[in-house]
């Protein structure tokens, strides 16, 4: 500031330096005053302004997750810009910036840091697989980021920086597999999962669910490499194995296959003989399988588009209206969407934008409207949600069929299932 | 100068330079952390570039699985890294506690035996640099021996490439599957997080680098250069004269092998993780059009195409998340159609000529290089109108004097 005004005479100068000094403690205070609005609920240097506030937007909209990860981004902007229409958070429009993951790890740590570092966004929604979430998460820790992840996942994690809208693997699994052995009285059961760290877990937990508490059997347990697309040899161990339940989390393309080759081998997967239970295929992987090629097949999941209720409904109804009305909806898609309101009501109980309040006030933090029915934040930072039990029909749509009556307790390190 | 300049040349000496001056005084000045951290992440792809310049542009041995070296370096340095952040006190809630994260998911209930010998640094260091070119070596020994070459080698490249993913993806157990090897801490208790690591770790990078760009410009000068260059236009003739061919080859895929893992490497350091993403054929043939991009006889070339092909990667990725793939493809053919000898060329025929019109004729040297002595890389893009036939007698001819 001293360095600004130059003056000649010592008259002058003595004068001005005086002004000088006045003048600091009044520029000071000016420049203090357009931001003290924002202060009040921003003390951390967060992108907020008087009546704005940004947040990022990070999935892969480029390469082979693209097709997963879409819906994800449809339903964060959905939520973003209903919540805009209701006035925003805290009186401020939600801005978002979105970056492309194009399914590859490392991009999504390096897109995480430039949203966190030199955005300076509030929230991140965002990832998609277990790999994309573990590149992030160390970027997200080291600067103090919040990430709302909505795929349900293989639990064993649980950071101070996200909240995990999906369901880790015990509530998506256990009531599945309790159904299958109560109402449809199966006792052997095959495990198929895609061969990475979420069918292995999953499959982990449903074996020590089947065996020790349940007191049933598995008869086999096979993986296949992602993208793998030539089935046969497992579906003729299905057929030697006869057993009563064939449980799956096979990932992305290989579904098409597989169905398609399960039913090219004769097997009526509505005939139940062995019932088809996937924890992996939601409304938009039927898309691309085709509703006539598994119909009949069970899914465990929390969310169908399906479901009854009237926020589902309003939400469907929305969604359709924003992105075309031959678009469907899936579990995860639902679970990102539930991301930008959850972030809303914490921001709100808490009064601030700043990552550490937002975290103190998120467990407890319980949504009403949500399309799944009624979700709370759980001090672990997964979700208490439903399980429940959908049969695929022939237009690609699931029939909910069975829901568990109590919300699930989210529980991502499982006692005696590790 | 003298001493340097008699392998470097005085015009490639000013480039050198100007380079130089770019990495480590320019883009520190001007960027912050986190750009200046992902340029560094770039440059670690230069270490494969400037390997295929040696391999691909000199020797005429097209790799297309460059990945499958640039992933040892990393996973080496991965494996050390990640066997440090597993401390039993930092992985105390695992059923397990002192193997790292993946093994306990994986039901592992002890450290593999090959994961051991990593929980030494010199040995991670060793295994670093010798690891890729034994491995080099021996599919260097498996194919040249029986002469095989050219698009066979590139395909048996890929296939090498797509094996090594699968094996990676498929014991997850033992290598962190396809998440990778993540959540990278510290290296000798230094935290490699935080952005004073990172800023120490690109100039790091960048002095590596020039070190392997000296090595590279020797290799080239010297007369395994000119022979590498004789083999690649008429190898027949290369092995009439008494040579063994397959040496110098096995020689040159191995050198390239061994600069790609120190890029790799440095990639651990600086992005904090390695995953199977860098290993398979997608990378490999990204890194190859680095490296056709920058001009794939120009060392230096393949340090600019490696900045250039990410730098735009991340701005077009940035600004049009949903269209950028296109752009970027716009680019690769713009460039390839419209000079063949990548960025090098395009600076040998437009820029260098309309630069000489504004700078005073002494300072001549540092544009352009008149000496006809210099390697093929300038014969190439000089003779821009001579015919395809008239290059090869002429490279060839060049080798010949040398010899």
């Amino acid at each position: 500031m001293h360095s600004g005004t130059r003056p000649k005479t010592g008259n002058l100068r003595r004068r001005s330096l005086l002004k000088n000094l006045l003048a600091i403690p009044a520029a000071l205070a000016l420049a203090h005053a357009p931001s003290t609005l924002a202060d009040a609920a921003n003390t951390t240097g967060l992108a907020v302004t008087a009546d704005t506030v940004k947040v990022g937007i990070l999935h892969s909209v480029t390469g082979t997750m693209a097709i997963s990860e879409t819906g994800s981004v449809q339903a964060e902007k959905l939520a973003i810009e209903q919540i805009n229409a209701m006035g925003g958070v805290l009186g401020r429009k939600i801005e978002f910036i979105q970056e492309d993951g194009a399914s590859d790890w490392p991009t999504f740590a390096e897109k995480s840091k430039k949203l966190l570092v030199n955005d300076k966004v509030a929230a991140v929604f965002g990832c998609w697989t277990s790999a994309s979430r573990k590149a992030a998460l160390p970027v997200f820790e080291q600067y103090n980021g919040m990430l709302y992840y909505p795929t349900f996942y293989e639990g064993l994690e649980q950071s101070p920086n996200v909240i995990y809208t999906g369901q880790e693997a015990t509530q998506q699994i256990l009531e599945g597999l309790d159904w299958a052995d109560k109402t449809k009285g199966a006792k052997k059961y095959f495990l198929l999962g895609s061969d990475y760290i979420w069918p292995r877990t999953s499959n982990k937990i449903a074996r020590k669910h089947i065996e020790n508490v349940l007191g049933d059997k598995v008869v086999g347990e096979e993986y296949y490499p992602l993208g793998h697309t030539q089935f046969n040899s497992v579906i003729n161990k299905i057929k030697l194995k006869k057993p009563d339940v064939v449980f799956i989390s096979v990932v992305g393309g290989s579904n098409v296959a597989f169905y398609k080759q399960l039913k090219a081998a004769g097997i009526d997967m509505s005939k139940e003989k062995p019932l088809f239970l996937t924890i992996s295929v939601t409304e938009d992987e039927i898309l691309g399988i085709g509703g006539e090629n598994i119909e009949g097949i069970y899914a465990s999941m929390k969310y169908f588009q399906s479901l009854p209720n009237d926020n589902n409904k309003a939400f469907v109804e929305a969604f359709k209206k924003k992105w075309g009305k031959d678009i469907v909806i899936g579990d995860v898609t639902q679970a990102a969407y539930l991301g930008p309101w959850l972030w809303k009501a914490a921001v709100e109980k808490a009064g601030s934008f700043d990552i550490d309040k937002v975290r103190e006030a998120s467990p407890g933090i319980e949504l009403t409207t949500a399309p799944e029915g009624y979700v709370k934040v759980h001090p672990n930072h997964h979700l208490w949600s439903k399980t429940r039990i959908g049969q695929a029909q022939k237009d690609g749509q699931y029939k909910v069929v069975y829901e568990s009556k109590e919300l699930i307790e989210p529980n991502p390190f499982p006692e005696g299932y590790q | 100068m003298n001493k340097v300049g008699s392998f470097i040349g005085r015009y490639q000496l000013s480039h050198f330079i100007i380079l130089a001056l770019l990495i480590f005084v320019v883009m520190p000045l001007a960027l912050d952390s986190f750009r200046l951290n992902m340029v560094g992440k770039y440059l670690t792809y230069a270490f494969v570039a400037l390997g295929l310049v040696l391999c691909w542009g000199y020797g005429g041995i097209l790799s297309l699985g460059q990945g499958v070296f640039f992933g040892i370096g990393g996973y080496c340095m991965a494996m050390f890294l990640k066997l440090e952040a597993s401390s039993p006190e930092n992985t105390a809630i695992q059923s397990t506690p002192g193997i790292p994260d993946f093994m306990d998911w994986n039901q592992l209930t002890e450290l593999p035996w090959f994961w051991v010998p990593f929980q030494s640094f010199t040995f991670t260091i060793f295994a670093i640099l010798i690891l890729p070119a034994a491995f080099a070596f021996i599919i260097a020994v498996a194919m040249f021996k029986r002469r095989v070459g050219g698009v066979y080698f590139a395909i048996i490249t890929q296939a090498i490439a797509a094996i090594l993913t699968i094996l990676i993806i498929g014991q997850q157990g033992y290598t962190g599957g396809v998440n990778g090897i993540t959540d990278l801490r510290t290296l000798h208790g230094w935290d490699i997080r935080t952005d004073e690591a990172k800023t120490i770790l690109y100039f790091v990078n960048g002095l590596l680098l020039f070190g392997c760009l000296f090595v590279a410009r020797y290799i080239i000068k010297s007369k395994l250069g000119r022979l590498l260059v004789a083999m690649r236009e008429r190898e027949d003739r290369v092995r009439f004269s008494g040579y063994d061919v397959s040496a110098f080859k096995i020689f040159i895929f191995c050198a390239a092998a061994t600069i790609s893992a120190i890029g790799g490497a440095m990639f651990t350091l600086q992005v904090g993780f390695m995953s199977p993403t860098f290993v398979g054929t997608g990378p490999s043939i990204e890194m190859v059009i680095f490296c056709a991009l920058g001009g794939r006889l120009a060392i230096l070339g393949a340090v600019y195409g490696a900045l250039v092909v990410n730098w735009a990667k991340t701005s077009f990725s940035e600004s049009f998340p949903e269209l950028w793939l296109f752009a970027m493809g716009a680019l690769f053919i713009g460039v390839v159609m419209a000079f063949p000898n990548g960025l090098a060329g395009l600076y040998q025929t437009y820029i260098a000529p309309w630069l000489q019109k504004y700078v005073p004729e002494k300072f001549h040297w540092i544009i352009t290089n008149r000496n006809p002595e210099e390697s093929g890389a300038e014969i190439a893009v000089a003779g821009e109108t001579a015919s395809e036939d008239e290059k090869k007698s002429k490279a060839g001819e060049l080798s010949h004097a040398g010899n």
